[in-house]
């Protein structure tokens, strides 16, 4: 298959930055998007040029690392996937792909298509723990959890902290991260004691970080790639607002 | 060079206890004198760095990553093992050790073996504790499974994500540490040397790669928890980063490497699709508990799978071992797959690929229950393949996964260099020469909460220190050397690309040092590594600059050391003239065609040490004596 690409190439945080047009030929169907650009990028250092620099590890949707907006959409066309997982068949041959890097204030533009996600960590560092002790805790069985519990707070745990939600929220809010972390918590006897601090210190530090607010909008939730359901959202709210009555 | 293991005498069930006993503490109140510097934050180095953090050491912990979220154990799927005999089914420390020291085929030390079954119960109590949300019954209590041909269900899993979790929960114990500023965390810093000040491991020299700046750091100790190297073999299911960098420049300062040819083929991925491919996917083993493996009877096949009536297709594994059937282990399944391949029997567009067939488990229980059973799996399988593998069968080839090798460390995880400690899938300790399903991630996380933080109080409090600065002669001079190496990598200008010399580096070691290996192969292997080697470094084409975010010159210096590292791999398995784990030498095989040992002659730990780039290495032995568990012939027929 063959595509003509837009691509954004940001040399520093300080540059501008601009839209450049490229073009792949004889990809096949089922190369991964992040292959293409391999494609791409081996064409480009062959004629001396500088690659575009992308994030990217695991390749297998797990790690978090990847993450553009594709044609408008995080993580590109196609539900529950990183950008790792999207595949060349689902564009259309000679179809003109526009692919950009996350934008929000947040998350600082370091070069081309990679983006400073660290605020993100520093929400987790404000709170997102138990603060169990090394070695200073008690047998696994003696604190049973309803299965149910147990799969909900692992739905939220799925989370890969790629600030997909971010990208997509109209007010770049991080609230579906927050509230993953939050929520697993939550739901969990474990995390019932510290669950006040907790959710305070990571909303506050959410906001530190320049976040914007919630207005329900649930776009992160259809760009999840690992389909967290707003409805942990609703339970960060609660929580935080029985942290603040109390 | 002289290799104490320094294990303690006793009987093996008291070791660790009179060792722990006998160990020297730091007092309190003078822990945030000591720096302990933590290269890798994967689930060795996240838990170290937070339990030293929280003894109140002053911890630097290092990262290649934008976040200790992103290391490689994220990946993880199948689980972590812990003898705590949920289950009641006979499981015990005893049987977890037995089971450890007979599947690494008798190729590790039984005492560090023991020490790992006896932490491991309270590695899932610590997990547990700090919210991972482990898989649970009806009444509430944690689910186990067994896993990897185990007899007993030892194996605890969050769904098929379990070291997300676990990375989770030890990134999480470090955040917490961040915050109380115990632990300072530098993202995007690869260490690429060490420093070793009169003759301690006493910093690093590290490159932020956002900017380019090379930084040096300076410590009382150094712990590396940088992983494996099978990306050595450039194809594996490792992350695209995950290198061999941080072993390979302590290697060439004095630490000596150990087993270095021990490395794991795991038998079910997804097989390549074609020249693009930049990583291969691993695809659970349980799928063999339900999946057939066939190839065609006839060579060079063309006709669709369904169209293949059952006369003219061959169950080779069934056929070969009556017995275990599709479930032979990794090692066996792998070198099978291959072996048919190299045949002619192979299917798909590159025939290097062989089915595994649900139809007989689908006509016999219904797609419902395989559906359920492997779900998750035939989605990842189809999204990436676009096939179904309800109505076609799958195809799935052998690939590079996990190394058992690593840098030689003694009972306390120091290496040759006091020091300098090496946990996780970077040293070489525990697994012997093939390692259990649901024992990597046990291992990473016993080094991490439970060994480390003992052993380094331990040196920390037993050794004199001068006092070191990063601006003493030999942080400088490592520097320039790092900085002379990398205008080197800049000023090539030539034709081939870094990933052309990696791909090419991996189909020599694939081919020659993969999995069926002999004499005359390792020797093509030997000449080909030092050939590829040498064009390298005359015709690499790096772009980009040096003192900016540069992927290119970063994975330069990686396959640059890959390339030495590969050499080194090839020439351990030629000289170990013997079968053994994923270790298999064509010329010394039962008349089954199983891995024959040879426990007289080879019944130690090889430890290269570095004599020069290009200069045969000086080989060690680590005799290993099994007190306590019988070396005996595996046998799956
Ligand atoms: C697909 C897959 C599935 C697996 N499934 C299982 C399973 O089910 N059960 C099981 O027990 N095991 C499993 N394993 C094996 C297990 O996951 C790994 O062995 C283990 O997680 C390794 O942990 P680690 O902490 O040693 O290294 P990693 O998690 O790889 O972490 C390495 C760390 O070192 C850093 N680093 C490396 N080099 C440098 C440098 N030069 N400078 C700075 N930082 C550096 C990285 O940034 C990272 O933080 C699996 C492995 C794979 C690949
Ligand atoms: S909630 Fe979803 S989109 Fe947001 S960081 Fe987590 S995985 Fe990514
Ligand atoms: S590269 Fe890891 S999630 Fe995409």
């Amino acid at each position: 298959m063959d595509f003509k690409l837009k691509i954004w190439r940001q040399k520093n945080r300080n540059d501008k930055g601009q839209f450049v047009d490229y073009e792949v030929k004889a990809v096949s169907p089922d190369a991964s998007f992040l292959e293409m650009l391999d494609i791409l990028n081996d064409t480009l250092v062959k004629k001396g040029e500088e690659p575009i620099a992308f994030d990217h590890d695991c390749r297998e949707g797990i790690c978090g690392s990847c993450g553009m907006v594709i044609d408008g959409r995080s993580h590109g066309p196609g539900r529950g996937i990183a950008t790792c997982e999207l595949r060349m068949r689902v564009f259309r041959d000679s179809d003109t792909i526009v692919a950009e890097p996350w934008r929000t204030k947040a998350f600082p533009i370091l070069k081309d298509l990679i983006v400073d996600r660290t605020a993100l960590d520093r929400i987790m560092a404000a709170g997102g723990y138990i603060s169990s002790k090394t070695g200073g805790v008690p047998e696994a069985n003696s604190i049973p959890v309803p299965k149910h519990d147990a799969e909900e707070s692992m739905d939220a745990a799925a989370c890969i902290g790629c600030g997909a939600c971010v990208a997509a929220c109209p007010n770049s809010s991080a609230m579906l991260f927050v509230a993953a972390k939050v929520s697993q918590f939550a739901l969990l006897p474990q995390g019932k004691i510290e669950r006040k601090e907790r959710v305070l210190r990571m909303v506050e530090q959410m906001d530190k970080e320049g976040f914007g607010n919630c207005s329900n909008n649930y776009a992160c939730e259809a760009e999840c790639p690992k389909k967290i359901s707003v409805t942990h959202i609703a339970r960060l709210n609660r929580e935080f607002i029985r942290a603040e009555l109390t | 060079m002289t290799l104490d293991s320094k294990i303690p005498s006793g009987p093996i069930e008291k070791k660790w206890d009179t060792h722990r006993f006998n160990m020297k503490l730091v007092n309190p109140s003078n822990r945030r004198k000591y720096t302990v510097i933590m290269v890798g934050t994967g689930l060795a180095g996240a838990s170290a760095a937070a339990s030293l953090g929280e003894l109140g050491y002053n911890v630097l912990a290092f990262s290649y990553h934008e976040s200790p979220r992103r290391a490689h154990s994220i990946a993880a799927q199948g689980g972590i093992n812990a003898p705590k005999n949920y289950s009641n089914d006979g499981d015990s420390i005893w049987r977890l050790f037995y089971d450890t020291v007979k599947g690494g085929d008798y190729r590790a030390r039984e005492a560090n073996v023991y020490r790992l079954a006896q932490v491991s119960g309270n590695i899932i109590d610590q997990c547990v504790a700090q919210g991972v949300p482990f898989a649970r019954d009806y009444a509430g209590y944690l689910d186990n499974r067994s896993f990897g041909g185990a007899q007993v269900s030892r194996t605890f899993y969050a769904r098929g994500q379990t070291g997300q979790q676990l990375l989770m929960g030890a990134y999480s114990a470090l955040s917490r540490q961040i915050n109380a500023g115990t632990v300072k965390f530098f993202p995007r810093r690869e260490m690429l040397d060490l420093v070793i000040v009169n003759g301690q491991a006493r910093g690093i020299i590290c490159r932020d790669l956002v900017t380019g700046k090379i930084e040096t750091y300076a410590a009382n100790a150094v712990v590396l928890a940088t992983g494996g190297y099978a990306n050595t073999f450039y194809l594996s299911t490792m992350a695209k980063a995950s290198n061999a960098t941080a072993l390979w420049r302590a290697y060439k300062k004095g630490a000596a490497f150990a087993n270095p040819c021990f490395t794991q083929i795991h038998p079910t991925c997804i097989p390549q699709g074609g020249p693009y491919q930049s990583k291969l996917t691993l695809m659970s083993e349980s799928l063999r508990n339900d999946g057939r493996i066939w190839v065609p009877k006839k060579k060079g096949e063309t006709r669709k799978p369904q169209d293949i009536p059952e006369e003219e297709r061959d169950y080779y594994l069934e056929r070969m071992y009556p017995s275990f059937g599709n479930l032979v282990p990794r090692d066996v399944a792998s070198r099978r797959a291959k072996e048919m391949c190299d045949k002619g029997f192979g299917v798909g567009s590159t025939g290097l690929a062989v089915y595994l067939d649900f139809a007989d488990a689908i006509s016999r229980l219904g797609k419902h229950v395989i559906e359920e059973r492997y779900g998750n799996l035939c989605d990842m399988y189809h999204e990436i393949t676009a096939e179904d593998p309800y109505t076609t069968p799958m195809r799935i080839y052998p690939a590079a996964h996990y190394t058992m090798g690593g840098l030689w460390v003694d009972y306390n995880l120091m290496s040759t260099i006091p020091g300098l400690f090496v946990g996780g899938e970077a040293n070489f300790s525990d697994h012997g020469a093939n390692r259990l399903g649901a024992s990597a991630l046990m291992q990473g996380l016993a080094d991490g909460y439970f060994i480390l933080p003992y052993t380094l109080g331990n040196y920390l409090a037993s050794t004199k220190f001068d006092s070191v600065k990063t601006s003493d002669g030999a942080f400088k001079e490592a520097q320039s050397g790092i900085e002379d190496m990398i205008k080197r990598l800049m000023s090539i200008n030539g034709k081939k690309t870094v990933e052309e010399f990696h791909r090419e580096l991996g189909k020599v070691m694939w081919e020659f040092v993969g999995m069926g290996r002999n004499k005359t192969r390792l020797q093509q292997a030997l000449k080909e590594i030092p050939q590829i080697r040498e064009e390298f470094w005359k015709n690499v084409k790096v772009v980009g600059a040096a003192n900016d975010l540069n992927a290119e010159l970063e994975r330069a210096g990686r396959v640059a050391d890959f390339l030495e590292l590969g050499e080194l791999l090839a020439l351990d398995a030629l000289h170990r003239e013997e079968s053994c784990g994923g270790h298999f030498r064509e010329e010394h095989q039962t008349e089954e065609g199983e891995a024959l040992r040879n426990d007289k002659k080879f019944s130690y730990v090889a430890a290269w040490e570095f004599a020069g780039v290009g200069t045969k290495p000086v080989l060690n032995k680590e005799p290993l004596k099994f007190e306590y568990v019988k070396p005996s012939q595996r046998s799956y027929k």
